[in-house]
């Protein structure tokens, strides 16, 4: 166990942790605002399969002894896929929901080989799926992705918030008044993709689409407007993250599992908040 | 010059013919009903009305100042929207997106608008209520206000009262026939054929690729209308 002390014993130290921060923050808030609209459009299981597709993209960078390049390798692997599962999802014919998990299984599989092809220390593949325990991980790389990502996340939901509403309440209504519906699905398909890529090394392919699915589910307990399930949604998530991610660093647990279980302790929280409410209104 | 005009239209589905060499004309102020069972090609008309599918072949031609994206569209509520948390408020005046091309935010007009629509459907009262929690009768309303939000002449009713008791499906044909007396062209996708020969001023029977198009009275003469109702002539 560490103590606050030890943990910003050196300069150093605080710099790792500030980045880890940040970029955690960063991705929260991300996810945290496409989650609502990932989760309402019934899309959350994309985001899971995304992340195995990850796992398989961060495997393939390994094999290839490319780790330090490891997001210019996953991210557009991810983005192509995310692209795909959207438009299989779109069409009636194909069973999507057995589709996805042929996908990310397949994903997963093809990506252990690769790491045990590679030679990789089993640790590795722990960190892959799990969330790595040690902050040397996150590069500057991964700060300015994860900045640029989440301010055009920030414009977008800002300034097309009105059209996001309408496109996940009625797609169609949307597109017969002029909407271009398609534009928005796929700009919502590559920004999880990115965010799924950039939160991927701390929280581990397994736990990332928490992110993504827990604040939206947890806030919609509760809020009963789209506006406030969005601000709901990214302020529970950043106060889980902040909660999880100091109390990973002081008892030394691993941040991923931490902050899901922040989360899912909030989401019990407000669960219950949200029935005794609805029984005081009836 | 009519607001729509279909002429010769064929429509297909997933690669099969739904519908063919169909033509009529929807006139300012018309009650138009669309009628058949399931099947027989009514979504898919609807939708290339819309713009949502492109004619196999035929064309469908806008007038009288009548733009394809300015027909209000009532929509069947899905899954999704059953549950999703939105205000009644938001719902309503998402229906003046349309019109705004890429301005972020609700003017002062498309408030009004949305105000004085919700005023007529008498919802103004719980403008800040959560959708998931009304009535079903209620949530039609608020999308009938989106609706109405939307255009300026004319309405799209897909099957607006399915899954409404018949008090509310009574209020709901009630509140659309005055909106029709008002002036709003409305165009009614319906299983209910009692209710179309009750309500509309014309009748659009499709049936296995036949099909009919006419006023109400030549309808109820009609050798369609005594097959499906089970009546005599009268």
């Amino acid at each position: 166990m560490m103590t606050f002390r030890e943990l910003f014993a050196s300069e150093f130290m605080i710099n790792l942790v500030v980045r880890a921060l940040i970029v955690g923050l960063l991705v929260t808030l991300c996810s945290s605002l496409l989650g609502v609209s990932l989760v309402l459009k019934r899309f959350s299981m994309i985001g899971d399969g995304l992340s195995h597709v990850g796992f398989g993209a961060v495997a393939l960078a390994a094999a290839l002894n490319m780790t330090d390049m490891k997001l210019f390798i996953s991210i557009p692997i991810v983005i192509v896929t995310a692209i795909f599962l959207l438009k299989l999802g779109n069409s009636k014919k194909t069973k999507g929901d057995a589709s996805l998990a042929i996908v990310s299984t397949g994903a997963v599989a093809l990506g252990s080989l690769l790491y045990n092809m590679s030679n990789q220390r089993s640790s590795d593949i722990c960190n892959s799926l799990f969330g790595s325990a040690s902050l040397f991980t996150i590069g500057d790389i991964d700060l300015i992705l994860s900045s640029v990502l989440s301010i055009a996340i920030i414009v977008l939901f800002v300034f097309f918030y009105t059209k996001i509403f309408a496109i996940t309440f009625d797609e169609n209504f949307s597109k017969a008044t002029g909407i271009n519906t398609n534009l928005f699905n796929m700009l919502l398909a590559v920004l999880t993709a990115v965010t799924i890529v950039l939160g991927m090394n701390m929280m581990g392919s397994l736990m990332i689409s928490a992110l993504i699915v827990f604040p939206a589910m947890t806030s919609m307990k509760v809020c009963t407007t789209f506006k406030g399930v969005l601000i709901c949604s990214a302020s529970v998530s950043l106060i889980c993250f902040v909660i999880g991610f100091f109390a990973a660093c002081l008892l030394g647990w691993q941040t991923g599992a931490t902050v899901v279980a922040v989360n899912l302790v909030a989401f019990i929280g407000f669960s219950v908040v949200g029935k005794s409410r609805r029984k005081v209104l009836q | 010059m009519a607001l729509i005009s279909c002429k010769n239209l064929t429509l297909a589905y997933e690669g099969k013919s739904v519908l063919t060499d169909l033509s009529f004309d929807v006139k300012q102020g018309d009650y138009l009903c669309i009628v058949g069972e399931n099947g027989s090609g009514k979504s898919t008309l609807m939708k290339s009305l819309l713009g949502l599918l492109k004619p196999a072949s035929g064309e469908i031609v806008y007038g009288d100042g009548l733009r394809q994206n300015e027909i209000g569209y009532l929509p069947q509520q899905t899954e999704i929207q059953r549950d999703f948390p939105a205000s009644v408020w938001e719902v309503v005046i998402s229906g003046t997106l349309g019109k705004r091309g890429l301005k972020p935010f609700y003017s002062a007009k498309d408030k009004a608008l949305a105000k004085k629509n919700m005023q007529l459907l008498s919802i103004d009262k719980i403008k800040r209520q959560s959708y998931q929690n009304l009535s079903g009768g209620q949530q039609q309303r608020v999308l009938l206000a989106r609706a109405m939000c939307a255009t300026t002449s004319m309405l799209l009713l897909d099957e607006p009262v399915a899954g409404l008791d018949p008090v509310v499906t009574a209020e709901m044909y009630k509140i659309i026939k005055e909106l029709n007396d008002n002036g709003t062209t409305v165009i009614m996708i319906s299983h209910d054929i009692a209710a179309a020969a009750e309500y509309a001023s014309h009748i659009l029977h499709l049936h296995n690729k036949h099909l009919f198009y006419g006023t109400k009275e030549e309808y109820i003469f009609s050798d369609f209308y005594c097959k499906f109702c089970g009546g005599d002539k009268k």
